[in-house]
């Protein structure tokens, strides 16, 4: 009888600890891993392809669907790209509000990673928590954009309306459940507006990222689950394409909001984390401050936004749509909504790489276009692909179920990596 | 020192206390179909159709939302009707396709179609996610006040 030695097995895609559509094929002696091998492609729906049919604001909402747990920093990336082949200058304001967003989303990414990065490794109280705020900042995004995920809210040449005045607020009255007076505490962060409310969450977001570090940071079990595990070198993660926390948990301190900063990132100030064993607890570490280094950043903003009120998308009609009252009102601006609408932008002939710190890494959107209102094609640069990529890599040699670990410390979205 | 932290499990209980904090605190559910969380007036639900007061519809069959649907999920045809207005006679929107980005009602100039703040909706069959005009124009004619309010509150940002 032959000798057989590997057994392989199937993890995913439907496997729960996959985050999505992830099918790994495992090799394994006894409960070591040989080789891990990921096949992927099971989430595409060929978004680089869409957008060459597409004008260039139609693709904005499918931007959204990339990693659709940053769904704000996909579209920046875009509209960053737009504006630099266009060379336009996005007005201050909205310059404020989209870091603002991004340091919101960079907050839910994490917390939506925290959560089920804990779920995988079993613990569970945390993952309702981090969704308990996960809420509140939902609540943010429907307030300027009207939808809780897939906002479509940054445009080329700023933003689509400003923050509003006011947050929407819980139905007065008794409930079967609650009291009208619990009812009306829940309503207390939401009388004035939004600003308020996100500073209020700013005030109360470091206790939260606090209790978490409680449940996890020394918990023996947490740790014996990450420590000295998917340890990665930082030459390695280097040659590997690693970028965001992956990167800085190996002790790089690369940040594009600090090596080239976009937007107003100059003016902020923040501090980049940076891990020094490169192993998965680091980069849980990393993220954590991360948290709250954007708490910081979105306090910065809040203050900001409130002192100066402005326009929050460029006066060129040939790239943003007039108001709507001069649409009623005017010929021209009707001309233009309806060329706008219909026709979408023209790019001259040129291309641009544009990138942003995304919660993940580096996303980027390279733009090629020859002349007419749809690029001629768009290529995104998935943080994930890379990290994923690496898989095999990290988890050689661990057991099998440090796989599910490092699973979680990568941060997978299949949205971004299928594309 | 450590060791004894570590014996005491010192960590592990400290957690245990802040779960079990929350466990007597006051919860932070909202029990969905008796209670709902707050809508925002720019909310992207369900679409409608909008009449002027006097019942006349609103749509002229410009095409534009249309041509603008990313996900293409908009069919219209149009004629002159008797009196001589351009109106559609034919509006169909494939619930299925939309991925409700709002581009149709920021692309509609007479604001005839928009986007509700109706997010329940079902449908057992893939027919029934078709809206067609006339569904379109009885969500528009039930919710029209809450429609109009919200367009009011929405009109200085847009």
């Amino acid at each position: 009888m032959a000798d057989l030695h590997n057994y392989t097995i199937n993890f995913g895609p439907q496997h729960p600890a996959a985050h999505g559509v992830l099918r790994l094929i495992l090799e394994m002696d006894g409960e070591v891993i040989e080789r891990a091998d990921p096949h992927i492609g099971l989430l595409h729906r060929g978004t680089e392809k869409l957008a060459e049919e597409r004008h260039y604001l139609q693709s904005l909402p499918y931007m959204d669907r990339l990693d659709y747990v940053s769904m704000m920093s996909n579209e920046h990336a875009y509209c960053m790209a737009i504006e630099k082949m266009l060379a336009i200058e996005v007005p201050l304001r909205a310059q404020y509000i989209r870091v603002m967003f991004d340091e919101i989303t960079r907050i839910l990414n994490h917390l939506m990673w925290i959560g089920t990065h804990g779920l995988d490794v079993g613990a569970m109280a945390l993952f309702l928590y981090a969704f308990r705020e996960r809420e509140d900042l939902f609540d943010c995004y429907e307030a300027v954009s009207g939808a809780r995920m897939h906002a479509a809210y940054y445009r080329p040449g700023g933003v689509y309306r400003d923050l509003p005045d006011a947050m929407p607020r819980f139905a007065k009255g008794a409930t079967k459940y609650h009291s009208a007076d619990e009812i009306a505490r829940l309503n207390d962060n939401r009388q004035g507006s939004l600003l308020d409310f996100i500073a209020d969450f700013c005030s109360r977001f470091p206790g939260y990222v606090d209790e978490y570090e409680t449940l996890l940071t020394d918990n023996r079990i947490w740790k014996q689950r990450l420590v000295d595990i998917g340890i990665v070198t930082p030459e390695r993660a280097l040659q590997l394409g690693f970028t965001g926390p992956m990167l800085r948990g190996s002790g790089i301190a690369w940040d594009l909001r600090k090596k080239q900063p976009y937007e107003v990132y100059d003016r902020l100030d923040f501090d980049i984390p940076v891990g020094t064993n490169g192993d998965c607890y680091d980069r849980y570490l990393v993220r954590v401050e991360e948290m709250r280094q954007s708490n910081r950043i979105i306090l910065q903003c809040v203050d900001w936004l409130r002192k100066n009120p402005g326009p929050v998308i460029v006066d060129d009609h040939k790239v943003a749509p007039p108001p709507r009252a001069e649409v009623k009102s005017e010929m021209e601006s009707l001309i233009h909504h309806f060329k706008l609408v219909s026709e979408g932008i023209h790019i001259p002939e040129s291309e641009a790489y544009a990138a942003v710190e995304h919660p993940k890494g580096e996303f980027g959107i390279y733009l090629v276009s020859d002349g007419a209102n749809r690029p001629y094609r768009l290529k995104i640069r998935a943080p994930g692909f890379a990290h994923l990529a690496a898989i095999d890599e990290m988890a050689r040699g661990h057991m099998l179920a440090d796989v599910v670990a490092i699973i979680g410390t990568q941060d997978i979205v299949f949205g971004e990596i299928d594309r | 020192m450590r060791l004894l932290k570590s014996l005491a499990l010192k960590e592990l209980l400290v957690g245990m206390g802040l779960t079990g904090r929350y466990f007597f605190k006051r919860k932070f559910t909202v029990q969905y179909p008796e209670e709902r969380a707050p809508i925002s007036p720019r909310f992207r639900g369900l679409h409608a159709q909008r009449r002027y007061p006097n019942g006349e519809e609103r749509c002229i069959a410009c095409k534009l939302c249309e041509v603008v649907c990313p996900a293409m999920a908009i069919t219209i045809e149009s004629e002159q009707r008797a009196d001589g207005s351009r109106r559609t006679t034919r509006y169909d929107i494939d619930l299925a396709k939309c991925i409700f980005c709002g581009f149709c009602e920021e692309a509609c100039p007479v604001d005839a179609i928009v986007e509700t703040r109706i997010y329940e909706y079902h449908a057992e069959s893939r027919g029934e996610l078709l809206m067609t005009k006339e569904r379109l124009l009885a969500v528009g004619d039930k919710h029209e006040a809450q429609i109009a309010a919200d367009r009011e509150i929405e009109a200085r940002y847009r």
